[in-house]
Parts: structure tokens; C-alpha cells; sequence
């Protein structure tokens, strides 16, 4: 008896429409996590650095030791400035400058100064997987250091041998220079100013784009779609009506669900770091620029949601429709969390961009670093976007498709039966 | 004028012809009947003349308009009553009559038509409760108001008293005799003969896509020497 209710519920339950979303977001999320690469490969490779040693010294000497061997060194030389272009031409992580007097310096109970020139790629938390590495180095040329005084002498200032080292810190990032501050410390300073974008763009698509998907569901289910779409209306005016009654619904409830969501992000903000200072802030017309992105991504999203909503056959179908919605909006987020646009491989950025939600994501820290064309390029992009898929959806409202999805095999039925009956 | 002309209507759902040329007219201020077995094209007929479907070849003109190149003004004329029906679950009744008559006027002419669907739906204090809490009859006679509050000049009403008990039919059906009585011509499909008898002055018996008689109930059941409308197609069928 178990087992025959069992079958039974596993029939009506395992459908086709069940199965195919989560076998595309299995897809979709197996191929970007293929095109984004493995992490722990990206770890064992041996960060690319330069090198300008004007000491020469003993400590120096430790230091070069410890760097040429766990770095890949593509410039060794005197010239900070060439350096710097080499490391940049060779897609390295930062130029390490040892000043004249690091090794005297160390002798006089003074840490030694190293003189690190970042360049930073992306700010994204997979960006600065190399810099890490290297901070590591760094970690454990100041323990090569610590043993060495040890060695020599070993009443040697005990603060000095914990930290014999101290350094000054630039970062180059998008034609930025930003003094005093690591790309760590960078990319954290960005993620906390612009994570709230993504995950309420990602909240407001699927919460509005839930709505929009059940409400087609339900005009099916009730068998009010007959009637609305006999009313002398435009069905141009009917997509839109919709389209903004399901935007006002996804605002309330992600507005909601952003008020908890930015008191607890509030908790992790640098509150010291003033973005001003290194020409981060964001002023009025960049706030504008987000806020049309976000208009626009909404009503993109919406228009494809609707899309999708004529192929809803009841609330319960409805339902795995907002799948797609979620994964597209759940790749945006996430790859614009991990990555940078300007980082990620090319193939990925092209889907990155093709998915309307991702603009809002990344407009905020593109605009941060000036990246105009990007934040107006997305906007341009998305507005299309919308307006080919208004097209698209008011085209099946004017076709047969909304009310015939599964008319052919009713009529056939019906012909059946009554073929019986006589 | 008349109300719908259908001349050679064929309409096709991929391969599956539903209907094969289909001609008939009705008369501005009749109640024209549809009459046939499920499947056999009466919905799908009146979704045409709707508006809602697209026409695979003929011409269908509904008070001389022609579809589809003039569906927004036919729209404008016509109400539709499908035959499963529903309203909006979360609005009440009277929330539902505003909803449907906002598109068609305001100021004054907006109180009238509200007036007429409060007549119509006949629901008294439930029509201020949500749709949801509504019996079957009720919904129906929500929606029968609904259709005909707007004094379309064409009603086309996929079986009105489908699933509802005698006294709630016989109401539907006395809901529409008012409405012919103040000028709105109906076409309305049906498969319960009596019902036909009862409200229609002209019928098509329609089956397997085809139209294969018409005329006044009277007419037909001379034509087929039968007792009643039933009879008449069941002969006519065979």
C-alpha cells in the first residue's frame, strides 16, 4: 500500500518541468565553476613579483633568499619604476623595493623598511588570492629574519625579533594609486561599500520576479486570463501593469528584508577608512547612475519573469519557474562577489554581462574606480534587453500560446470521448 | 447590421483542425445558440469571436468589425463569460465589479455600471467578502454580473449555467433574458438542450469542427422530425 501511494506521488511529483531547472542550474553552475577555475590550483602557483634590492645587506640577502625561492621573480634589478612595468607587464602581484639601509637599520634595533608596490587586478574575494600568497612570504622572510638575529645574538630586542620588519604599502588598482593600504585591505574596504547591491538586487529579482511568474499561475489557475485578456485594454498595458504591480511587491518585501540585512552588514563596515581619502567615495550622479542600473535590472528581470510566466500552466508550475531566475541571479552575485569583471575569463564575463542582474551588482564598485562605460554600457544594455523581452511577452499575449499550451491534446480528448459516447 | 458574421472559419491548433470552415450569422438583439458535444468546437468558436484566438483562414466581423485587425474595438463591445470561469480570490466581490469597470467608463457612467453588477450578482452584504469565501452560484452570478453590467452589445457566454443548480440556473438564465430585453445581443454556447430551448431564437448545431444545422429551435425539430432540440441532434449526427 506504502509503496503504491509512493509511486503515485513520486509520478506526480517528478515531472519534467520539476527536473529541467534544476538540471540547467546544475549545468549553469557546474560551467561556471569550471570556467572560473579551481582555487586550490590558483594557491599552489607561486605568486609573480619583482624585486629591487638597494641593500644588499645580510638581512637583505635572507630576505632575497626566502622571496626567490617561494615567488616566481620576473624583475631583479635597481629601477623601481622599471620594475614596476615589468611586474605589470608580466601580470605580477607587486614590486618588493629593499631600501639602502634595511640590513643596518636591523643592526641598530630599528625594523627594516620594505617598500611594497601592489598591483592589484580585481577586488573581488578570488582576486587576491596571489597577494595572500605573498603576504605569506613576507611572513616568513620576517621569521628567516627573527631566527637569524636569534642566532647572532641571542639578547636581541625582543620586539625587534618579533617584528623585524616594518612596511610601507601602495596599491595600484584601475589607475588608482592608493597609499597605505594593501589590496586586502582594499578589496575588503569595496566589498562592504558594494555587497549590499548584489544581494538586494538578487532578493528584489526573485521576490519581484516571483510575483510576476505566480501571478500569471494564478490567472491561469483562477481562469481569470480569459476575461482580462477580452477587456479593452492594450496587452502592451496589461505586461507593463503587471510588471509594475510585481515590482511594488518585490520593493516592499526586499525592502523589508534589506533593513535586517544592512543592520547586520553594518556590524562588519570600516568605519575608519574614509573612502574620500583615496578618491573612492561615490558622489550624487554615481548614486543615480546605481539607482538606474537597479530600475533598469528590475524591469529586465520582471520582462523575462513574464516571459516565463506564459509558460506557467498553474501556481505549482509557477513555482519551478523562478529557478532559472534564481540561478541567473545567483551567478551574477556570486561571480561579481568572487571575481572582478576585468579578472574573470572572457567567455564568463560575455554571460556575466548578458544576465541584466549582474549591472547593479558591479555598478557600484565600477563606479567607483571610474568605470563609466561599464555602469552606462550595462545600463544601455539592459534597457534593450527589457524592451525586446516587453516585445517578446506582449507578442505571446497577442498570440494563441497563452490559452492553447495543452489545448491540442484537450480537443483530442474531448473528440474521443464523445466518439465513445456515440 | 449584423451582430457576427463567421463566414469559412477555420482554426487549427498545430495539426489538429478544430474548426473546418464554420459559417453563421447573428442578428443584432437575438440570442443565438452554439449547440454540440464537448470538443466540438463551440469554445473554441466563441474564443475567436472573442478575440482571443487567431484566426487560421475566414473572416469573422463582429458589428462590423473585423478580426483581428480590429480586435481592440471589437474588445470594446463585447463581453466574454468562459465557461470555467473564476474572479480574483483575494478581492471581494466588490472590489472585482471595480476592477472590471474601470475599463469601460468613469465618473457617472462607472456608478451606473457598478449599480447594474450589484443588481445582477444579486449578493447583498457578500459582496463585500472575498471571492474566495464564495460559493459556486455565487462566483457565477459575480460573474454573469460582471459580464453583463458593461451592456456590452455582444455578449458571448460560454455555458452560463455550467455546474449550477436549477434555481441558480434558472436565475442566469432569467440574468440574460433581462439583458437581451435592454439590447445586448448574446451568442452562447451550450450542451444542455432544455437550456437552449429556453433562451435562444436561432441555433447551430455544431460537430466535429463543422457546422451541421441551423435554424430556429422549431425549424430544426420539424427538419429532423424529433420531440425536442436533443432528439433533433442526435438525428442530425447520425
Amino acid at each position: 500500500m506504502i509503496g503504491n501511494i509512493t509511486k503515485k506521488e513520486f509520478k506526480e511529483l517528478f515531472t519534467l518541468s520539476t527536473l529541467l531547472p534544476i538540471v540547467v542550474i546544475a549545468i549553469v553552475f557546474g560551467s561556471v565553476g569550471n570556467v572560473i577555475g579551481n582555487v586550490g590550483e590558483t594557491l599552489k602557483e607561486k605568486p609573480v613579483i619583482g624585486i629591487v634590492d638597494m641593500d644588499s645587506g645580510d638581512f637583505s640577502d635572507i630576505a632575497m633568499s626566502v622571496l626567490t625561492e617561494g615567488a616566481k621573480v620576473i624583475y631583479d634589478g635597481s629601477d623601481t619604476e622599471g620594475g614596476l612595468e615589468e611586474v605589470r607587464k608580466g601580470n605580477g602581484v607587486a614590486l618588493l623595493v629593499i631600501p639602502e639601509n634595511f640590513s643596518q637599520n636591523i643592526y641598530a634595533n630599528q625594523p627594516g623598511e620594505i617598500e611594497i608596490y601592489w598591483i592589484m587586478k580585481g577586488a573581488g574575494m578570488m582576486d587576491s588570492i596571489s597577494s595572500g600568497a605573498l603576504e605569506g612570504l613576507i611572513q616568513a622572510v620576517n621569521q628567516e629574519i627573527s631566527k637569524e638575529l636569534i642566532q647572532q645574538d641571542s639578547s636581541a630586542d625582543p620586539s625587534l625579533v618579533m617584528s623585524p620588519t616594518k612596511r610601507t604599502e601602495t596599491t595600484f588598482f584601475k589607475g588608482k594609486e592608493i597609499q597605505g593600504l594593501s589590496p586586502s585591505v582594499v578589496g575588503n574596504m569595496l566589498m562592504s561599500q558594494s555587497i549590499v547591491i548584489p544581494i538586494m538586487v538578487m532578493m528584489l529579482i526573485i521576490l519581484a520576479g516571483t510575483s510576476v511568474i505566480s501571478s500569471m499561475g494564478l490567472e491561469k489557475e483562477n481562469k481569470t486570463l480569459e476575461t482580462l485578456l477580452t477587456l479593452p485594454v492594450r496587452r502592451s498595458n496589461i505586461v507593463i501593469g503587471k510588471m509594475i504591480g510585481s515590482a511594488l511587491v518585490g520593493m516592499i518585501l526586499a525592502g523589508i528584508y534589506m533593513i535586517g540585512f544592512s543592520r547586520y552588514m553594518s556590524s562588519f563596515q570600516m568605519r575608519d577608512i574614509n573612502l574620500a581619502d583615496f578618491g573612492l567615495a561615490l558622489g550624487m550622479p554615481d548614486y543615480l547612475l546605481v539607482a538606474v542600473s537597479l530600475f533598469v535590472a528590475l524591469l529586465a528581470g520582471l520582462s523575462l519573469c513574464i516571459v516565463l510566466g506564459t509558460f506557467a500552466k498553474s501556481y505549482k508550475s509557477a513555482q519551478t519557474l523562478v529557478f532559472p531566475i534564481t540561478a541567473l541571479a545567483m551567478i551574477s552575485m556570486f561571480t561579481t562577489m568572487f571575481k572582478d569583471f576585468d579578472t574573470i575569463p572572457a567567455i564568463l564575463r560575455i554571460i556575466v554581462f548578458a544576465i541584466p542582474f549582474s549591472h547593479p551588482m558591479m555598478a557600484m564598485r565600477a563606479l567607483m574606480l571610474d568605470n563609466y562605460a561599464l555602469v552606462i554600457g550595462g545600463i544601455a544594455y539592459t534597457a534593450v534587453f527589457t524592451v525586446i523581452m516587453v516585445a517578446v511577452a506582449v507578442r505571446i499575449f497577442n498570440s494563441d500560446r497563452l490559452l492553447t499550451g495543452g489545448v491540442q491534446r484537450r480537443v483530442a480528448r474531448g473528440r474521443l470521448a464523445w466518439g465513445f459516447r456515440r | 447590421m449584423k451582430a457576427v458574421e463567421v463566414r469559412e472559419l477555420v482554426k487549427d491548433y498545430g495539426n489538429l483542425r478544430a474548426l473546418k470552415g464554420i459559417s453563421f450569422e447573428v442578428s443584432e438583439g437575438e440570442v443565438f445558440g452554439l449547440i454540440g458535444p464537448n470538443g466540438a468546437g463551440k469554445t473554441t468558436a466563441l474564443r475567436v469571436i472573442a478575440t482571443l484566438l487567431q484566426i487560421t483562414s475566414g473572416s469573422v466581423t463582429v458589428f462590423g468589425y473585423e478580426l483581428p485587425k480590429e480586435a481592440g474595438e471589437v474588445r470594446k463591445i463585447i463581453s466574454y463569460l468562459p465557461e470555467e470561469a473564476g474572479a480574483y480570490k483575494n478581492l471581494t466581490g466588490m472590489e472585482y465589479l471595480n476592477f472590471i469597470a474601470k475599463f469601460f467608463g468613469d465618473g457617472e457612467k462607472f456608478q451606473n455600471i457598478i449599480q447594474k453588477g450589484l443588481e445582477i450578482a444579486n449578493l447583498g452584504k457578500r459582496i463585500n467578502d472575498k471571492v474566495d469565501t464564495y460559493s459556486k452560484g455565487m462566483t457565477r452570478r459575480l460573474l454573469v454580473g460582471r459580464a453583463l453590467m458593461v451592456n456590452p452589445k455582444l455578449a458571448i457566454l460560454d455555458e452560463p449555467t455550467s455546474g449550477l443548480d436549477v434555481i441558480n440556473a434558472q436565475e442566469v438564465r432569467r440574468i440574460i433574458n433581462s439583458s437581451v430585453e435592454a439590447g445586448t445581443t448574446v451568442l452562447l454556447s451550450s450542451h444542455n438542450m432544455l437550456e437552449v430551448e429556453l433562451l435562444c431564437q436561432r441555433i447551430a448545431l455544431i460537430n466535429d469542427g463543422q457546422i451541421i444545422a441551423s435554424g430556429t429551435v422549431e425549424e430544426l425539430k420539424r427538419e429532423y422530425d424529433a420531440r425536442n432540440i436533443e432528439e433533433a441532434f442526435v438525428k442530425a449526427v447520425r
